[in-house]
């Protein structure tokens, strides 16, 4: 097995990835007749400029961490969550109906409470997908997609209605968001001036949390396999079904603690266009990561860095904030064509074979039977 | 309800079936030949924002007239390209199909949704296109209003219906398409490039989802903004399979959601009151129950739909 074939191999296959996304990324910059070096420019460097900048950067990390590790989660498992844009928004909502209704419990009581309930929260609203696919064989992606539709109309309706802010029918203004949060019930800001806050250390625990839940208890190795080969996995007596809701219960969870983080941390009460997109932001940024904790927390901090140098560059030069989803889109397309490559045996062969035949001397290549732990790797 | 009633319903739901319809019928062709294209709503984002650039740049210009046809012709041109990427990604890289089909959906709403802020701006009506009585026909007294006085997409979407199945059924093309989603080793073996038919299944399937888009912005909602597919290419992707992968299921479930729209359209109009909120969730509500009951029918399924196909992988 040469391994300098194999790193050659890898390196090309990623080197093409990413020029593709970000050829195609340009083009569509300058549909919008953007300089597209000039705004990938700003958007890599802008927030890096100054501590505000970072410091943003990291507020938008705390959520796409959070998120970004419970779809690892499921699709690891074998259930593609695409619905954590709707758990967030759930689990905004019980986080603050939570902290809003009891108002008088002491702070090491009600901070907790407020993000296990949005956790509970974000883990139904994730479980009823898992319920569906398990018991009803509903295709998951289908199911979460309209269960964000739904979500968002719920939110909307709550925030317009019962759970609107009294003072905001008073003045008349409606904004529709909600009263703000107790004072008990906020994280810690932890650089003055800044939004950031306590929530970063608990992404990071988290983060080391999953990696021990996935590799090392058995819950965490069923729910590998279950997604790995659902057959072999079956076979060998573990509960697919059972995991597979498991994996949404988990998945959906960590939306909607995301959300009541969002809650406690940053706004205080919640609004409207809260998430914004940060449950979308959590698929890329998974699969950026390899689907690893430890690839994760990295690819957040990436993303923060793309979601603000985008707001900077909607302000500077005016290059719409929809761009992001375009570069999302295209990075997720890119990702999961070099992830095909990189793991399948047949297209190494096919490579190793085209080069031998432009003249290049290089040995045997890995027989077919292999990489069957690459298979394993390979995620969705 | 009264008669009355029950005709506004039937009239209005008709022409709401439409592009559900088109982009289910191209999903359709896409799972028949074995690819399943969640990227769906995106190309219909794009094709929506194509047919509308046209009206609206060519308002009052000498082209005006060709403005509707140029949009069409735009929509379905970029559902082409928008499959054939989609092709290049699931059949020649063979990346895994859902999740693809999410990073198309995304690239196509954020293409359609970042071109129109840049260029238009704020939400602007269109013209769109004239209803087109059918003379004679349209005159029938209760269903000549119903099903003869409407825009020509409608009538030709609904001929879409018997077209598609003929495609499908009667023609070596679909053949192919079938056997390619069924058993592409068999078909392979027979000399039929997989690839190429999903390549071709892909494109139409897009050109049909981009129609569908185009229907959206030109003939129901008269404008464009950023949400206005609003989750209706996911629900073709459902008609299908409540569908059970046939071109007449398929035209049932599109009427079926139409008609759930303009009821929930004609109560709300109706005075009876319920927060608006609940009746925008409706379909998709509608969409996880047609699910859950289609799941028998999953047994109709194209058996390699979602499997990418490698010839040299052995079994």
């Amino acid at each position: 097995m040469p391994s300098r074939f194999r790193l050659a191999y890898a390196a090309a296959v990623t080197l093409a990835a990413a020029a593709a996304a970000v050829a195609v990324a340009a083009l569509a910059l300058r549909a919008v007749g953007a300089s597209p070096w000039a705004t990938f420019g700003v958007i890599l460097t802008g927030p890096l400029q100054d501590l505000f900048g970072v410091s943003e950067v990291l507020v938008r990390a705390v959520p796409l961490t959070l998120v970004g590790l419970g779809i690892a989660i499921s699709f690891r498992s074998g259930i593609l969550n695409i619905g954590a844009e709707g758990q967030m928004q759930v689990g905004i909502l019980c986080g603050t109906a939570v902290a809003l209704a009891l108002p008088a419990l002491p702070r090491p009581l009600l901070l907790p409470l407020c993000l296990a309930a949005g956790a509970a929260g974000g883990a139904a609203w994730g479980g009823i997908a898992g319920l569906l696919r398990a018991r009803l064989d509903v295709n998951e992606i289908l199911s979460t997609v309209m269960l964000n539709y739904i979500a968002a109309q719920l939110y909307t309706f709550l925030l317009r209605g019962p759970m609107i802010d009294p003072a905001e029918l008073m003045t008349g203004s409606g904004t529709p968001q909600s009263m703000r949060l107790p004072r008990s019930a906020w994280l810690d800001r932890l650089v003055p001036g800044t939004r950031i806050h306590a929530g970063l250390y608990l992404a990071l625990a988290l983060a080391a949390l999953v990696w021990v839940l996935l590799w090392r208890t058995t819950l965490g190795f069923r729910m590998r396999a279950a997604g790995a080969g659902p057959r072999a996995a079956r076979y060998a007596g573990i509960p697919v079904e059972r995991s597979l809701v498991g994996a949404m219960l988990f998945a959906g969870g960590f939306a909607g603690l995301a959300g009541a983080v969002e809650v406690a941390g940053v706004h205080h009460r919640a609004i409207e266009a809260i998430s914004s997109g940060y449950g979308f932001a959590g698929i890329v940024v998974a699969l950026f990561g390899g689907l690893h904790p430890a690839g994760i927390v990295p690819a957040a901090a990436f993303f923060g860095l793309l979601l603000f140098g985008a707001d900077m560059t909607q302000r500077s030069a005016g290059v719409p904030a929809n761009m992001v989803l375009v570069l999302q889109g295209v990075v997720i397309l890119a990702i999961v064509s070099a992830k095909m490559y990189l793991n399948n045996p047949y297209a190494q062969e096919r490579a190793a074979r085209l080069l031998r035949r432009l003249g290049v001397r290089i040995g045997a290549v890995a027989p077919a039977g292999e990489s069957d732990s690459a298979a394993e790797e390979a995620g969705p | 309800m009264t008669g009355h009633m029950l005709h506004d319903i039937l009239a209005l739901g008709v022409p709401f079936s439409v592009a559900l319809l088109l982009a289910a019928l191209g999903e359709m062709f896409n799972q028949r030949a074995g690819v399943f294209n969640l990227g769906c709503e995106g190309i219909m984002s794009v094709g929506a924002f194509l047919a509308f650039l046209p009206a609206w740049l060519l308002k009052s210009g000498s082209l005006a007239p060709w403005a509707n046809v140029l949009g069409f012709g735009g929509a379905a041109a970029a559902g082409v390209l928008l499959g054939g990427l989609f092709a290049l990604v699931t059949v020649t890289f063979r990346a895994p199909q859902g999740i693809a089909g999410i990073g198309l959906q995304m690239l196509g709403w954020g293409l359609a949704g970042s071109i129109f802020r840049h260029f238009v701006g704020g939400v602007t009506g269109v013209e769109g296109v004239a209803a087109w009585p059918i003379p004679g026909l349209s005159r029938i007294p209760w269903v000549g209003t119903i099903l003869f006085d409407h825009n020509p997409i409608v009538y030709l979407a609904f001929l879409a219906v018997p077209a598609s199945a003929w495609l499908l059924y009667r023609t070596p093309w679909g053949l192919r398409v079938r056997a390619a989603g069924t058993h592409p080793r068999a078909a392979d073996s027979m000399g039929v490039s997989v690839e190429r038919v999903r390549y071709q299944a892909l494109m139409l399937g897009g050109a049909m989802a981009g129609l569908g888009g185009a229907y959206l912005a030109l003939c129901q909602a008269k404008m464009f903004a950023d949400d206005l597919v609003a989750g209706r290419g996911f629900i073709a992707v459902a008609l299908v399979y409540f569908g059970r992968w046939s071109p007449w299921g398929i035209l049932g479930g599109a009427l079926l959601f139409s008609l759930a729209q303009a009821l929930q359209l004609s109560i709300q109009v109706g005075g009876i009151r319920f927060p608006y909120e609940f009746a925008v969730m409706l379909p998709y509500a509608l969409v996880i129950l047609v699910l859950a009951l289609a799941r028998k029918s999953r047994i109709l399924e194209p058996t390699a739909l979602g499997k990418p196909y490698d010839r040299e992988m052995r079994v």
